[in-house]
């Protein structure tokens, strides 16, 4: 379970997260839906550790994240923005690397890289160098090498960023298996359809602030918009309407 | 598994398999300084003395006047010429290195017996005519001294009155030190190598890392982020360490190659100047790659950190330019100095002389200290929340 409370983090004069509270639980998909430049890469990379926050607490299964970072980063499985690959490592070597960093000994390795390959579909490129991946086989790698030390909590940055169609698909699918496993996941979106169509709750995040929390339907109810796509103009919309 | 030792593992096999970063690191860096030297060498002394032992081409005007002059030049290896009509304009303009211009009043001075005065006419400034000049003064002056022991006999006196002091010169250099003052740019070589040995890695693991998005994915894992700076700075003085090494090993290799018996000058190296030269320079190692990480860490991108970089590889020279330039005792403090000292120390190895323990001490202690300044304060920068985030 992850827990934000009232984080606030400020670049000189730019407050890019001013005051973002909001709790993502184990067996749900919590959806972070902002536009960019909201706050939600900024929200995230304190959830993992990356930034501290100026003011707030992250909460990952009851460990402070200011407290003990390496606990924190223990309990995560992250796929930030940036999602490199050592190209001059096969895709298994870089998994491997990641789960060695996360403490796995070889057998546990050699298993979870197994099943993460197998539930990625990716066996016919394990074994080769990742210099000239497409962009769905990098992601695919990206996400395999986070979740090897199979973590409770699993965050993703705008996961289906430059996917095609088939493979937003299949990212989609295994998103809901990571859920059905019993995990929190926590993703964050500017597309909103997407955010819909797998999220239990969905976090709406503009200019820095969380404007809406709940459910697709709870939304709807807030915003009085049958249409979802209605109803998060009106919830980040300027001026008018919840956000003010 | 430490994630230190996890990271070093990591970057040593993931640069192995950059082929251009092992051929510039392993290949480049270390021999092509050990050919280029040796082809030099070979060049400057096969060019020297190919001219010591020719015939010296003399241009001389006048030659009428001095006949006796003419013949006993000719006798000791000069080979006479008619001299340029403007001798002055044929030195300036580089036709001759040098022209003899005996005037028509030598054989009236000669007669009354007194200085017969010629002239030399040469550029001092044309590096290339020193040795001709000198040549042809020289035979002048024995000429001239032939000719006043002559006179003194034919009076009645002994040629030694004129001669009240002699000098009996004693050098006491040896082969391998007067090699020394030859191979002065050797430890430039020796610390430009493991520059250049630890660059790749030291742009690739911070600046390259963050450039291909990677740092902040590798930043999530619970590793602490001064074990991640462990592993890499060590990948990275394992490469520049092995580049030093192999650089030794082709200046080893290089000196059966010089022509020491025409030059009287040997490049011996051996296992103790290899184990000793190695020692003093694994601190300094380790110093550059902190440093160039350092720089590496505040590049926006590869390139930028290449800039950086190369500028920064001047540094290490300076120190042997101003040895070379300044030609003072070393002071025990100066060991102290990382580069000074290691070039110091490596000189007084190429001499043949020995290096003093407290010196070697004072060599690797001083470096050693500016070693772990170096990577504390990388150490801070790696941890700041901006590295890791590209753009």
């Amino acid at each position: 379970m992850i827990e934000l409370r009232d984080l606030h983090k400020a670049f000189g004069a730019v407050k890019a997260v001013d005051g973002v509270s909001f709790v993502a639980r184990d067996g749900e998909i919590t959806g972070l839906l902002g536009p960019n430049g909201a706050g939600k890469t900024t929200t995230l990379r304190m959830l993992y550790t990356l930034m501290e926050p100026d003011a707030g607490q992250v909460l990952v299964d009851g460990i402070d994240a200011v407290a003990d970072p390496v606990a924190v980063r223990r309990r995560l499985g992250v796929l930030p923005d940036a999602r490199g690959l050592y190209k001059r490592l096969t895709a298994r070597e870089n998994i491997a690397y990641f789960g060695r960093l996360q403490g796995l000994d070889a057998t546990t390795l050699r298993a979870r890289s197994e099943a993460l390959i197998a539930a990625l579909d990716m066996g016919d490129i394990a074994d080769r160098r990742t210099e000239g991946f497409s962009q769905g086989q990098r992601v695919k790698t990206a996400i395999a090498r986070a979740l090897v030390h199979d973590p409770r909590n699993v965050i993703l940055d705008e996961p289906t960023n430059g996917l095609d169609v088939m493979a937003t698909r299949a990212m989609r699918a295994f998103l809901r298996r990571l859920k059905n496993e019993g995990r929190c996941v926590l993703f964050s979106s500017h597309i909103m359809q997407e955010v819909v169509a797998l999220c239990d709750r969905i976090v709406v995040i503009a200019r820095g602030r969380v404007v809406a929390d709940g459910s697709a339907d709870a939304l709807r109810a807030q915003t009085g918009e049958a249409n979802l796509e209605d109803a998060f103009v009106k919830i980040i919309g300027s001026g008018e309407g919840l956000a003010a | 598994m430490k994630p230190a030792w996890i990271v070093f593992l990591k970057e040593v096999r993931e640069n192995l398999r950059d082929r251009r970063t092992v051929l510039n690191s392993l290949v480049v860096g270390p021999l092509l300084p050990a050919l280029m030297f040796v082809m030099l060498i070979n060049v400057i002394v096969s060019r020297e003395l190919a001219k010591a032992e020719q015939p010296l081409p003399v241009p001389v005007v006048g030659a009428e006047h001095a006949p006796n002059l003419v013949a006993a030049l000719r006798q000791m290896g000069a080979v006479i010429k008619p001299g340029p009509a403007d001798p002055e304009a044929a030195v300036r303009a580089q036709d001759a290195d040098l022209v003899l211009r005996i005037p028509a009043s030598y054989a009236e001075s000669w007669r009354k017996g007194e200085p017969a005065q010629v002239e030399l006419v040469y550029d001092a400034s044309q590096r290339e005519t020193q040795g001709p000049v000198g040549r042809l003064q020289k035979m002048l002056e024995l000429y001239g001294q032939r000719t006043a022991a002559l006179r003194l006999v034919a009076r009645g006196i002994s040629p030694a009155v004129t001669r009240p002091v002699a000098v009996a010169e004693r050098d006491q250099s040896t082969p391998q030190s007067r090699a020394g003052l030859m191979f002065m740019m050797l430890p430039y070589f020796f610390v430009l190598s493991a520059f250049i040995g630890g660059m790749a890695l030291a742009i690739d693991t911070t600046a390259g890392e963050r450039e291909r998005q990677s740092l902040e994915p590798l930043f999530a894992n619970p590793a602490p982020r001064w074990q991640i700076l462990a592993g890499k700075l060590g990948a990275t003085s394992a490469f520049a360490a092995v580049t030093v090494l192999l650089s030794i090993l082709a200046f080893a290799a290089a000196g059966h190659f010089l022509p020491t018996e025409k030059i009287g000058m040997a490049l011996q190296i051996g296992l103790r100047f290899t184990a000793t030269t190695l020692l003093a320079m694994l601190p300094l190692v380790a110093l550059m790659a902190a440093l160039q990480t350092l720089v590496a860490a505040f590049a926006k991108s590869h390139r930028e950190a290449q800039t950086y970089l190369s500028l920064l590889m001047f540094v290490p020279a300076l120190p042997s330019i101003l040895l070379s330039i300044l030609p003072l005792k070393a002071q025990l403090w100066m060991y102290a100095v990382p580069v000074v000292g290691q070039t110091l120390a490596i000189t007084r190895l190429l001499r043949g002389d020995a290096v003093a323990a407290a010196e070697l001490a004072a060599c690797v202690a001083g470096s050693a200290v500016a070693a772990a300044l170096a990577i504390v304060v990388t150490a801070r920068i790696y941890r700041s929340e901006r590295l890791a985030i590209s753009a």
